[in-house]
C-alpha cells in the first residue's frame, strides 16, 4: 500500500489526546466544569485513551513500513 | 432548547480533524493518475480498511441521528435493524455475492447489471440510483447544518458550505481512496467519540439493570408493557403490543430479508468499498470484517437514546426539547452531547457528529462519480473516450455532484417532507432490486426482459400498495393513501414500509420469473460464467488460514448475532 492510513490516524489521535490532556490538567481545578461528567475529568482521562491509541496505530504503521515486502 | 456553547478548545479539536481530512487528500493527490486510480482505487485496498469503510460510508447522518432517536422511541426493538437487518445480509454478500461483483471485473453494480441482463436492466439502475445518491448526500448536508445551527447556532448557508468545500476538497484531491481512508478515520472517531458518552451515560442511570426499571416505567407509562423498551422479540407477538406497531413476521421477512438484503447487497455506495479490495479473497472479507463493529453499533448508537427517553422521564419532561406536544427524538444525541461533555470533550463528541455526518456525504459522491461517469457517460453520451478523458470527466463530476447535493439541501429546507420521500423512493428501488439480484446470480434462465420488466413491476407495486394503505393517525399524501381507498390501515409508519417492501419484492420475484420463462435467453453459458453461481467455479477456501476464510467468518458473525437477539430477547 501506498500510504499506510494508520500514520496520519495515529497522528491525528496523539495531536487530539494530547489537546484533551493539556486542556484537561489545565482545567483540572475546576470543579463546576466537570459536574457535567460525574465528577470525572474526562477531558485528561479520555486525552489518555485517545494518545495511547493513536501511539499504537503509529507504531504499527512504523513496524509495518520497517519491514516492507516482507510477507 | 439551551445553545451549547462552545471554547476555544472545541474549535481546535474541530480544526486539527479538518487538517487532517484535507492532509490525507493532498498526500494521496500522487497517486491518482488514472481513472482506475480515481474510481476503483486501482482495486488495491487492504481487507481491514475497506471494511470500516464499508460500515462508514453507511454510517452517516440518518445513521447516528436516526439510530438514537428510534432508540429513544421504540426502545432496544431499534437492534433489529443491526440484529435481523443488517448482519445477515452482510453475511449473505460476502460469502455468495462478491464473488460475483469482483469476479465479474464490473466497475459498479449497475454494471454488474449489464454484464448479466442487458442495457435498458442498467440504465434503469444507474439512472435511479444516481438521484437517490445526490439526494442522500443533500439531505446528510441539510441535517449537519440545521441541527449546527439549532445546536450551535452556527449559520445554516455557512455549515453547507464548509461541509461541502471540505468534502470537495479532499475528494478531488485522492478520489475513491481518499473517501475510503477518511472513512476509516471517521470510524474511528465516531467510536472514540461516542464511547465516553454511553460510559458516562450508563454509570449516570445506575447501569443497565436500574436502566431497565426506569425504562419500565417509561413504557408503563406509555401504555404497553413493562418489558416493551428493553426486549427485542418478548412483544412482537402481535403489532399492537409493542411501541414501534411491527409483528415478528413484517420484522423477519420484511425488514430482515427484504430490506436489509436489498441495501447491502445491492447498494452500490457499499458495495463499491468491497470493490475496492486488493483481491478476492479481500473483497469477499470486507463485509464480514464490518459486520463485527457493526454488531456492537447498538450500544453505541441505541443506547444514548435509551438513556435519554428515561431521563427525560426521570426529569419529568425537562431533558429533551418537546415538539408538538412530543419529545423531539432527534435531539436524543446531540442532547446526550451537551448534557454529559465539558469543554474538550464536546468538541470531540461534535467532531465526531460532523465526521459522520461527511462520511456519508463522501460515500455517495464517489459512488455518484462512478455511476455517472462509467454507466451513463461512458455507455450512452461519449463512448470511446480515452481514460484521460474519464478522469477528467470523474474531477467535473464530483463538482456537479456537491453543487447537486447542495441544490437538494436548499430543496429540503423547502419541503419537510423530503426524508418522509426518500426513505419512500428507496423502499420503492431498492426492494425489488434484491429479486432481480437473486434471480440473476441463482438463476441463469432469468432473462434481460424479465428482469426489466420485474423490477418495474415491484416498484409499481410498491406505489400501489403505498397508494393504497396508511399508517394509523397519519394523513392521506407522503404518508401514504394516495390512490383514494384505504384498504388497510398499519399501526405504525415502519410496519407499513415493512410490507410496502415485502408486496415489492414478491412482485418482482414472481414477474421476473413469469417473463423470464416467456422470453428467450439471450446470454449463453459462456458468456453468464461468472455471473451466475451454477456456472462460476467454486472458490476453494480450505488451504488459507480459518480467520481468513469467508464462510467461517460469516458464521462467527451470524452466531454473534444470534447471542444477542437471545440476550435481549
Amino acid at each position: 500500500m501506498k500510504l499506510d492510513i494508520r500514520m496520519p490516524m495515529g497522528l491525528m489521535f496523539v495531536v487530539l489526546g494530547l489537546i484533551l490532556i493539556v486542556y484537561g490538567v489545565m482545567t483540572s481545578s475546576d470543579s463546576e466544569m466537570y459536574k457535567h461528567s460525574l465528577n470525572t475529568n474526562i477531558n485528561l482521562l479520555w486525552g489518555l485513551v485517545l494518545f495511547f491509541i493513536g501511539a499504537f496505530m503509529v507504531v504499527l504503521a512504523r513496524r509495518a513500513m520497517r519491514a516492507p515486502e516482507a510477507k | 432548547m439551551p445553545r451549547i456553547e462552545l471554547h476555544a478548545v472545541d474549535y481546535l479539536i474541530l480544526s486539527v480533524y479538518f487538517l487532517f481530512v484535507l492532509g490525507i487528500g493532498f498526500a494521496l493527490k500522487r497517486y491518482m493518475k488514472t481513472g482506475a486510480d480515481f474510481f476503483l482505487s486501482a482495486r488495491s485496498i487492504p481487507a481491514w480498511i475497506a471494511g470500516l469503510a464499508f460500515i462508514s460510508a453507511n454510517l452517516g447522518a440518518q445513521e447516528v441521528i436516526g439510530m438514537s432517536a428510534s432508540g429513544a422511541k421504540y426502545g432496544i426493538m431499534t437492534s433489529h435493524f443491526y440484529w435481523v437487518g443488517a448482519i445477515p445480509a452482510m453475511a449473505f454478500v460476502g460469502i455468495f455475492m462478491m464473488p460475483f461483483y469482483y469476479g465479474s471485473k464490473a466497475r459498479s453494480v449497475p454494471e454488474y447489471l449489464k454484464m448479466r441482463y442487458d442495457e435498458k436492466t442498467r440504465g434503469f439502475n444507474a439512472i435511479s440510483f444516481a438521484v437517490m445518491t445526490v439526494f442522500s448526500s443533500g439531505i446528510s448536508m441539510y441535517a449537519l447544518a440545521k441541527l449546527f445551527e439549532i445546536l450551535l447556532g452556527w449559520n445554516f448557508h455557512l455549515s453547507v458550505l464548509i461541509s461541502a468545500v471540505i468534502v470537495l476538497a479532499y475528494i478531488s484531491l485522492g478520489g475513491l481512496t481518499s473517501a475510503i481512508y477518511n472513512e476509516v478515520l471517521q470510524f474511528f472517531l465516531i467510536v472514540l467519540g461516542f464511547l465516553p458518552l454511553v460510559l458516562l451515560g450508563l454509570r449516570d442511570v445506575g447501569g443497565w439493570h436500574e436502566l431497565t426499571r426506569k425504562l419500565s416505567e417509561v413504557a408503563v407509562g406509555n401504555g404497553f408493557a413493562p418489558g416493551t423498551m428493553t426486549q427485542s422479540w418478548a412483544h412482537t407477538g402481535s403489532a399492537a403490543s409493542n411501541p414501534m406497531g411491527v409483528e415478528w413476521f413484517g420484522v423477519v421477512f420484511g425488514l430482515g430479508f427484504v430490506l436489509s438484503f436489498g441495501y447491502w447487497c445491492t447498494d452500490f455506495l457499499v458495495v463499491q468499498r468491497a470493490m475496492a479490495a486488493n483481491s478476492m479473497s479481500a473483497a469477499r472479507r470486507t463485509p464480514l470484517i464490518a459486520a463485527i463493529p457493526k454488531m456492537l453499533f447498538p450500544f453505541l448508537l441505541i443506547l444514548p437514546g435509551l438513556i435519554a427517553i428515561s431521563m427525560h422521564y426521570q426529569t419529568k419532561g425537562a431533558f429533551l426539547p418537546m415538539e408538538h406536544g412530543q419529545p423531539n427524538y432527534n435531539m436524543a444525541m446531540p442532547v446526550m452531547l451537551g448534557h454529559y461533555y465539558p469543554a474538550g470533550m464536546l468538541g470531540l463528541g461534535l467532531t465526531a457528529l460532523m465526521a459522520s455526518f461527511m462520511s456519508g456525504m463522501a460515500g455517495n459522491v464517489t459512488a455518484f462519480n462512478t455511476v455517472w461517469t462509467y454507466d451513463i457517460y461512458q455507455s450512452y453520451i461519449r463512448p470511446g473516450q480515452s481514460d484521460k478523458h474519464y478522469l477528467a470527466v470523474g474531477h467535473i463530476t464530483t463538482v456537479v455532484g456537491i453543487l447537486l447535493s447542495i441544490a437538494c439541501a436548499y430543496a429540503a429546507t423547502q419541503f419537510n417532507n423530503i426524508l418522509d420521500f426518500l426513505q419512500l423512493v428507496f423502499a420503492f428501488v431498492n426492494a425489488p432490486l434484491f429479486a432481480t439480484f437473486m434471480l440473476g446470480m441463482f438463476w441463469r434462465r432469468s432473462t434481460g426482459h424479465g428482469a426489466f420488466w420485474g423490477l418495474l413491476s415491484g416498484t409499481a407495486a410498491a406505489a400501489i400498495h403505498h397508494g393504497l394503505t396508511l399508517p394509523v393517525g397519519a394523513v392521506t399524501g407522503i404518508h401514504g393513501g394516495w390512490l383514494g381507498p384505504i384498504v388497510h390501515q398499519y399501526p405504525s409508519d415502519m410496519a407499513q414500509n415493512f410490507w410496502t417492501a415485502i408486496f415489492a419484492w414478491t412482485v418482482c420475484f414472481t414477474a421476473t420469473i413469469v417473463i423470464s420463462l416467456a422470453t428467450t435467453r439471450k446470454k449463453t453459458d459462456e458468456e453468464l460464467k461468472g455471473l451466475v453461481y451454477a456456472l462460476t467455479p467454486k472458490i476453494k477456501d480450505s488451504d488459507v488460514p480459518w480467520h481468513k476464510q469467508p464462510a467461517m467468518l460469516g458464521l462467527i458473525v451470524i452466531a454473534g448475532a444470534v447471542i444477542l437477539n437471545v440476550i435481549f430477547w
